[in-house]
C-alpha cells in the first residue's frame, strides 16, 4: 500500500509537468496577448512590459524559468493583469473562498444526496422512493446559473432574508445561497448513484443471507449494504469534490464571493499568462491528489482491491 | 511657433477663472438639508480593476477609486471645468510651451507629511519611466511633455522629462508642442503625485491598505480584490471640513441583473442598468433611473488595408451601407437607453465641439435607403450580383443585438448577405489588428474632452486607425487644429471628408445609463467624462 502511494506520487510529476507544457502551449497558440487592448499600446511601451515580464525571451527559457520557479522558490509569477500582485497572492486570496463554500456544498450533497438515494432504495417504489427521485431529477435539471437568481430574488429581493452576495469573511449569511446552489446538483447525481447502487447491493446474495438469518433491517444496511454501496459512490466524489473546492465561476459571478473561478475564467479571457498556469496547477495536482484518496478508499472498503 | 489669440484667452480665463475660487473651498450641502445619519456610497462594478496606483492605473473603474484617494493639480466641478486641485492656478508662456502651476501649501498626504511640487516631479517622471513600465506611459506622450518619448524609449533618463519643482509649491511643465488643452488633462490619474518615501518603503506593495499613503480626500481602508473595496474619510485632507460622505465602498459584482436585484433590495446606492430595461426602470423609478450622455462613439470601420477586400475600397458602397442603417431603430428599439444616433464620428456633447451639418442626417430613412439603393447599384452590386459582408463583433448581447438589426436592414433595404462572426475579446482584438475582417465594430471613448480624441482616429498613422484610413488632408487638417485659433473649423472639414467618403459608420453616441439612490445628492451628471469625486457628493435623510 505504502509503495503503492510513493508510486503514484511520482508518476504525479510527469504528469504536472506535461500538463505545464501542454498548458502554455495552448495559451500562447491563442491570438492575443495580455497587454492587447482596444488601445494598442505604442511599441515602445509594449517593449518594456514585455521585457518586464520576460515575455522578450525565446519560448522554451520561458517554460523552464517558470517551472524552475515554481519548483524551487514556489513562485508563480506576477499577475500580468492585476499589476500590483502576484498568482501566489491571487490564490492565496480565492482559494479559502472556494474552499469554504466548496467543503459545505460536499458536505451538504454527501449527506443529503446519500440519505435520499439510501431511502429511496430501501423503500423502493413508496411516496418516499418517488419524492426522492422527483427532488434530485428537479435539482438535476435545475442548472445552478438557473438556481442562483432564483434563490436571489426570492430571498435577497422579496424576503430579504439573506444578502445577495460578497463574501464579508465568509459569514454564515453570505454561506446559505453559494452553497445551495453549489450542491443542488451534486446532490442530485449522488442520491441517483446511490439509490441504484443500493438496490443493486440489497438484491445480492449476501444480503439475502443476513436476512435470512433474522438480522434486523437496520443492521443489514449499516453493517453489511452501506459500505459496498459507496463504492461508485467514492469514485464520483473525487473529481466532484475537487470541481467543488476549486471553484464554481457561476457561483462566484452570481454571488460575488471572490472566489478563484471567476479569476480563472477571467484570466483565460485576458491572456493572463501565469495566473492561468497556477490555477491550472493548483486544480491538477489537486485532481491528482484527491483520485489518489479515491484509490485508497478504494482499498479500504473493499478488501478484494489489493495494490 | 507664434501664440495665437484664442489660446491665450484660453490660458487667461483659465487663470481667472481658478484664482477666483482658490482657498474657497465650496460646501456642496446647501444650509437646512438633513443628511442622512450615515454617510455611506455603496456602488457596483462589472470587475475588478488592474491597479490602483495612479502610475499605472488604466480604466474607468480604477480611476474613479484613484481620483477619490489621490487629488492632482485640478479636480472637476459638477459641470466638469476645472477648479483647484493641489494647484491653484497657473501661468503659461508666451510660446505656450511652459506652464508654471503655483501649489496650495495647506495640501498634505494622509501621515501628515506635505504635498509638494516635488511629488508631482517624482511621480510623473515614475509614470513615464521604463523600470515601472506602466501600461499608461502613452498619456504622458500624449501630453506632449518634453522629452516624453525619448524617456518612455529608455533612450535618456527619467530626469529629462520636461517637468522641474521650482520650489515646494512651484511646478514648471515644458512641452514639446503648444496643446490647448494641457491643463483639461490633469484630472488624469497618470498626473497625480505620488509619495517616494512611501512608493520605495514597499515597492510594488505599496498600494495595500494599511501601505498606501495618500493625498486625496479619501484612503484605502479595505480591499479585497474581486469583492471589495472600502475607501474612508482621509483627516489630513486639505478640505476634510467640508467632505460629506464618510465611506464609500466599491463592490464588483460581474452580472448586472445581479446587482439590479442587490440595487432593488436596497444593498447598494448606484448601479448600472441592463441593455434594454432602460424604459421599464425608467417608468417605474422616475426618481432613480438617469441616462445621461457618456463620452464613447459606437461605430462600424471598413478594412481598407491594400490587401484587403476590393469591394469596400469604393466609398460609394461604404456610404450605401451607412445610409441603409436607419439608427433611430438602433437607439430606440434596439437599446433604448437614451443614447443618440450618430452621423458624425465625435461625440456630440464633447465640449467646445460645434456638431457639422451632415446631409444624411437631414434626410428621412426613406430617402436614405433610396439613395443606398442606387449608391449600390452605381458601384456594380444588385439582385444578380449581392454584396457579401463579413461583420465581426466581439461577444456581448448588446453587440450582436445591434450587429443582427443591422445586418437585417442591409438585407432588407439592399439585398446585402451578411455573416456575422462573433468573437471572444482577445481574438477580436488580433483579427482587428491584423486586417482580418470586412466590418468590424468598434467603439471609441474619450480621453480627455475635446474632439481631436476622437478624430486623431482618423489620422494615417495612428496606431488605433483599425481602419487603416489614409487622407492626407485629413492628417493636415489635424495638425493644423493643434494650433488653430478656432479649430472647430478644421474639425468641421474632417467630419464632412468622413461624411463623404465613409471609413467608418458611426452609430451612435454612448449614454450612461444607470440606477441612483435618490437620497444620493450632487451626482455630477452635467460631467461628460462622468468624473465623479466622492468628496462633493452626500446622502440625504430618507423622505
Amino acid at each position: 500500500m505504502f509503495s503503492f502511494i510513493l508510486r503514484r506520487l511520482a508518476i504525479a510529476v510527469p504528469t504536472l509537468l506535461i500538463l505545464v507544457v501542454l498548458s502554455f502551449i495552448l495559451m500562447y497558440a491563442a491570438p492575443g496577448g495580455p497587454f492587447n487592448s482596444e488601445r494598442p499600446l505604442p511599441a515602445q511601451v509594449l517593449a518594456n512590459i514585455e521585457a518586464k515580464y520576460g515575455l522578450d525571451q525565446p519560448f522554451w527559457k520561458q517554460i523552464v524559468n517558470y517551472v524552475w520557479n515554481v519548483v524551487v522558490h514556489f513562485d508563480f509569477g506576477p499577475s500580468f493583469q492585476y499589476e500590483d500582485r502576484s498568482v501566489n497572492d491571487v490564490i492565496a486570496q480565492g482559494f479559502p473562498v472556494t474552499l469554504t463554500y466548496g467543503f459545505w456544498s460536499f458536505l451538504l450533497a454527501v449527506v443529503v444526496g446519500v440519505g435520499l438515494g439510501a431511502a429511496a432504495a430501501i423503500k423502493q417504489n413508496s411516496w418516499l422512493d418517488y419524492l426522492a427521485v422527483g427532488i434530485s431529477i428537479g435539482a438535476q435539471v435545475l442548472p445552478n446559473f438557473v438556481m442562483a437568481p432564483i434563490l436571489l430574488l426570492i430571498f435577497t429581493l422579496w424576503l430579504g432574508w439573506l444578502p445577495g452576495g460578497g463574501w464579508n469573511g465568509g459569514q454564515w449569511e453570505y454561506l446559505v445561497m453559494p452553497v445551495i446552489a453549489l450542491s443542488t446538483s451534486y446532490m442530485a447525481s449522488i442520491a441517483r448513484i446511490t439509490r441504484s447502487s443500493m438496490l443493486e447491493v440489497l438484491n445480492s446474495n449476501f444480503i439475502r443471507t443476513a436476512k435470512a438469518k433474522g438480522l434486523p433491517m437496520r443492521r443489514v444496511i449499516f453493517k453489511h449494504a452501506l459500505k459496498p454501496t459507496m463504492l461508485p459512490v467514492i469514485s464520483y466524489l473525487g473529481p466532484a469534490f475537487v470541481g467543488m473546492i476549486t471553484g464554481s465561476v457561476i457561483i462566484d459571478i452570481f454571488f460575488s464571493t471572490g472566489g478563484i473561478g471567476v479569476f480563472f475564467v477571467n484570466s483565460a479571457f485576458n491572456r493572463d499568462y501565469s495566473v492561468i498556469m497556477g490555477i491550472t496547477i493548483l486544480v491538477g495536482a489537486l485532481t491528482i491528489l484527491f483520485n489518489l484518496v479515491v484509490d485508497i478508499l478504494y482499498a479500504w472498503i473493499d478488501p478484494k482491491i489489493r495494490y | 511657433m507664434t501664440m495665437t489669440k484664442r489660446q491665450l484667452m484660453a490660458s487667461t480665463a483659465a487663470v481667472l477663472m481658478l484664482t477666483g475660487t482658490a482657498g474657497f473651498a465650496q460646501n456642496a450641502v446647501p444650509e437646512g438639508t438633513e443628511l442622512a445619519a450615515e454617510q455611506t456610497f455603496i456602488y457596483r462594478v462589472g470587475d475588478e480593476s488592474p491597479s490602483y496606483d495612479p502610475g499605472k492605473v488604466e480604466d474607468v473603474d480604477g480611476a474613479d477609486v484613484v481620483r477619490d484617494l489621490f487629488e492632482g493639480l485640478y479636480n472637476q466641478n459638477e459641470a466638469g471645468e476645472l477648479v483647484p486641485g493641489v494647484a491653484l492656478d497657473h501661468t503659461v508662456s508666451d510660446d505656450n510651451l511652459t506652464y508654471t502651476f503655483n501649489l496650495r501649501d495647506n495640501a498634505k498626504w494622509s501621515n501628515g507629511e506635505p504635498v509638494t511640487a516635488a511629488d508631482f516631479e517624482y511621480a510623473w517622471k515614475r509614470a513615464a519611466s521604463p523600470e515601472l513600465a506602466s501600461p499608461y506611459a502613452w498619456f504622458i506622450e500624449l501630453m506632449s511633455l518634453e522629452n516624453a518619448s525619448a524617456v518612455i524609449a529608455g533612450e535618456m533618463e527619467p530626469d529629462a522629462l520636461g517637468v522641474t519643482a521650482i520650489d515646494d509649491t512651484t511646478l514648471e511643465v515644458r512641452l514639446s508642442q503648444p496643446l490647448p488643452y494641457f491643463p483639461q488633462m490633469l484630472t488624469h490619474g497618470t498626473t497625480f503625485p505620488v509619495l517616494q518615501s512611501n512608493v520605495e518603503e514597499f515597492g510594488s506593495d505599496w498600494t495595500r491598505p494599511g501601505n498606501m499613503v495618500s493625498n486625496g480626500a479619501y484612503v484605502m481602508s479595505e480591499f479585497v480584490p474581486g469583492e471589495r473595496l472600502v475607501r474612508t474619510r482621509n483627516d489630513q485632507y486639505w478640505d476634510n471640513e467640508n467632505t460629506t460622505l464618510d465611506s464609500v465602498t466599491k463592490l464588483v459584482i460581474a452580472d448586472e441583473n445581479v446587482a439590479l436585484t442587490r440595487y432593488l433590495a436596497g444593498e447598494l446606492d448606484r448601479t448600472d442598468v441592463p441593455a434594454g430595461q432602460f424604459p421599464r426602470l425608467s417608468e417605474q423609478y422616475p426618481q432613480q433611473a438617469m441616462s445621461v450622455p457618456e463620452a464613447c462613439s459606437y461605430y462600424y470601420m471598413f478594412n481598407l488595408r491594400d490587401n484587403g477586400p476590393e469591394e469596400f475600397k469604393d466609398p460609394a458602397v461604404r456610404n450605401a451601407l451607412s445610409m441603409a442603417i436607419d439608427r433611430d431603430i438602433i437607439v430606440d428599439a434596439v437599446l433604448a437607453g437614451g443614447q443618440k444616433p450618430a452621423y458624425y464620428f465625435t461625440h456630440w456633447a464633447t465640449a467646445g465641439f460645434e456638431p457639422p451639418t451632415i446631409p444624411m442626417a437631414d434626410m428621412t430613412q426613406e430617402e436614405r435607403n433610396a439613395e443606398a439603393k442606387a449608391l449600390l447599384e452605381s458601384a456594380g452590386f444588385g439582385p444578380d450580383n449581392p454584396l457579401t459582408v463579413d461583420l465581426v463583433y466581439n461577444t456581448s448581447e448588446s453587440h450582436q443585438a445591434v450587429a443582427v438589426a443591422i445586418s437585417q436592414m442591409w438585407k432588407q433595404t439592399l439585398g446585402v448577405e451578411t455573416t456575422l462572426s462573433n468573437q471572444e475579446w482577445q481574438t477580436f482584438l488580433d483579427a482587428r489588428g491584423t486586417g482580418d475582417f470586412d466590418v468590424a465594430r468598434g467603439g471609441w471613448c474619450a480621453d480627455y474632452n475635446e474632439a481631436s480624441t476622437f478624430l486623431d482616429l482618423m489620422q494615417s498613422g495612428s496606431g488605433y486607425n483599425d481602419s487603416k484610413y489614409v487622407n492626407e488632408r485629413v492628417d493636415e487638417l489635424l495638425a493644423t487644429a493643434k494650433t488653430s485659433e478656432d479649430p472647430n473649423v478644421q474639425y468641421t472639414e474632417i467630419e464632412e471628408i468622413i461624411a463623404e467618403e465613409t471609413p467608418v459608420i458611426p452609430i451612435y453616441h454612448y449614454a450612461a445609463v444607470d440606477m441612483l439612490n435618490e437620497q444620493i445628492k450632487n451626482w455630477p451628471v452635467n460631467n461628460f467624462e462622468q468624473n465623479w469625486y466622492s468628496k462633493d457628493l452626500y446622502k440625504v435623510a430618507a423622505e
